[in-house]
């Protein structure tokens, strides 16, 4: 066969294939930006839900989820970073670190319920905890991690050695040469690295379902030890649990849930793109 | 005068024995030159004079380096204060992908040195014969210039620290004639005030620009002289041989 036809055969097969990834998604999104819109408003999103969940709005659970987000990231982040770093920088190559950088590969890909039922029986039952915020955002942030040190790990092993070397050869410390040459270059990784893990973090319903999520609750939390509600679980609630739920609601929600995680990916692709252009002190 | 003094210099790579038993002298502002096949440990060599093979796992040094007459292997040296003397130019040009201005400056920066800093980079970009060239986009990235000026930069970016040794390992192997030359030149100027060890594998350049040259064959310091004596009347058979085409 003509080489050129199967230059054009094989990329159309590859189009296609794009096309078959793509679309589905792009209905799914679709959808519920279509349905959902109809039942979202001012009211939606700022009131409490009542009248068995029908009426209403879901404010305390955008709430909660936003909540939840924010404590993973400051419970996942300080760790996660200073953890990458000195695995990747300063841990010597020794069976130890190779079956720590394992296992963390490998609890990257650990379904989310088992992640969940450690939360229970760690922080909620043994820490006595209970069912809390605190429980909740430990929980997720345990889930976050891997994702967050794995990729950051990645990130900074892709800043040539030559860059270490040349900043000890100025007379930089090793520290030195991280913190000013090879942070600021791994920078966008980290924090694809970081957005990745708090987007599952801010999706997940398993991890909260013993942790930390209501089933009702209209009031807002006045302490880490209070329980709240959560847009995924509220999502699986009255998908699930309430009989004769009206779907604009459903969709509705999930509209709230996908506009929260969108924007969340935008700051991070604006804070990225910031990081790739300044790539200095 | 003398700058560096290497006694029965040894160094392993695990095993491997990469140097054996060199001792040689270095004077001050002038330039050695140390040549010899691949392998032989013109690098390795180069690279104990500022310790930067500290890192290498199961590397072992041993004898002596002197530099102004101390023991730079001796315990207690500040590898960090050694390396701002003696500072060292790699054979890619390795600028920091950031702006010239930051590139000359964080030497500066991480030593904490006195001193008006864009004083310090127009100095160093003189000194690097590169400051009319780029005074106008100080705050460009430096991957922007030609790998001839980039190479010069990284030669700025040294000089900012003011050492007092410069190691240069192969400085001139990524460039064109042109840019060979140019950096030719600046090492010429730069002897005046610094002490140079410069690692090639280009004869004429040996013999254009050093005041001294040594022949590296198999991790021994084969010869050892005056440039001009090494390339007219060499002691060893072997050196006339590498230097001629005949062996290596
Ligand atoms: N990090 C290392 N670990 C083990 N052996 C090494 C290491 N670096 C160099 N060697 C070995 O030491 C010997 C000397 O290497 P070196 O790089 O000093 O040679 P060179 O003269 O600079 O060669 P070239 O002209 O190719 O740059 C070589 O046999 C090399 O294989
Ligand atoms: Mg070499």
């Amino acid at each position: 066969m003509d080489r050129y036809v199967k230059q054009r055969m094989g990329f159309a097969f590859l189009t296609a294939c794009a096309i078959a990834v793509v679309a589905p998604i792009l209905v799914v999104i679709g959808l519920i930006f279509i349905e959902g819109a109809k039942a979202v408003s001012l009211e939606f999103i700022s009131a409490v839900p009542y009248g068995g969940m029908k009426e209403g709005g879901i404010f305390p659970a955008i709430v909660g989820t936003l909540i939840l987000t924010v404590g993973t990231a400051l419970a996942s982040i300080p760790v996660g970073v200073a953890g990458t770093i000195y695995l990747a920088e300063y841990a010597r190559d020794t069976w130890m670190t190779r079956a720590i950088r394992l296992a963390i590969v490998n609890l990257a890909g650990i379904p989310s319920i088992v992640y969940g039922l450690f939360g229970l029986g760690m922080f909620v039952l043994f820490l006595h905890m209970g069912t809390s915020i605190l429980a909740g955002v430990l929980t997720l942030a345990i889930m976050t991690l891997p994702v967050i040190i794995s990729t950051s790990e990645e990130a900074l092993r892709a800043v040539p050695m030559e860059f270490r070397t040349v900043s000890a050869s100025l007379g930089g410390t090793r520290w030195q040469g991280i913190r000013y040459i090879v942070l600021p270059q791994a920078m966008p990784g980290i924090i694809t690295g970081i957005i990745l893990g708090l987007l599952r973090a801010a999706g997940e319903t398993a991890p909260i379902l013993f942790t930390v999520a209501a089933f009702y609750l209209p009031q807002l939390p006045r302490s880490p030890f209070d329980q709240v509600m959560a847009l995924p679980y509220h999502l699986y609630v009255i998908s699930t649990q309430v009989p004769g739920m009206p779907m604009s609601v459903q969709y509705g929600t999930a509209l709230v849930l996908l506009i929260l995680v969108l924007s969340m990916n935008l700051i991070a692709t604006v804070i990225r793109s910031y990081f790739r252009r300044r790539r200095q002190w | 005068m003398e700058k560096f003094r290497v006694e029965h210099l040894n160094f392993h790579y695990g095993d491997k024995l990469a140097l054996s038993d060199i001792s040689i002298s270095i004077s001050d502002r002038r330039i050695t030159a140390l040549i010899g096949p691949s392998g032989c440990g013109k690098s390795t060599f180069l690279r104990c004079l500022n310790r930067m093979n500290d890192t290498i796992r199961g590397a072992r040094v041993e004898g002596r380096v002197l530099l102004d007459g101390q023991d730079i292997y001796a315990r207690g040296t500040d590898v960090v204060e050694l390396r701002k003397r003696v500072g060292m130019v790699f054979q890619r040009p390795n600028p920091f992908p950031q702006s010239i201005f930051d590139n000359i400056a964080f030497g500066p920066r991480v030593l904490g040195l006195e001193g008006d800093l864009h004083q310090i980079v127009e100095e160093s970009l003189r000194g690097a014969v590169l400051w009319d060239e780029v005074k106008d986009k100080l705050k460009q990235d430096a991957l922007g210039l030609s790998l001839g000026q980039q190479q010069r930069l990284c030669i700025a970016r040294t000089i900012a620290v003011k050492p007092e040794v410069i190691l240069m390992d192969e400085p001139c192997s990524a460039l064109d004639p042109i840019a060979t030359l140019q950096i030719e030149e600046l090492m010429q100027s730069l002897k005046e005030e610094y002490s140079i060890v410069i690692v090639t594998h280009n004869m004429q350049q040996a013999s254009r620009v050093s005041d001294f040259t040594g022949f590296f064959w198999l991790g021994e310091m084969v010869e050892f002289d005056v440039t001009e004596r090494v390339f007219t009347r060499p002691a060893q058979r072997i050196t006339e041989d590498y230097i001629t085409g005949r062996a290596g």
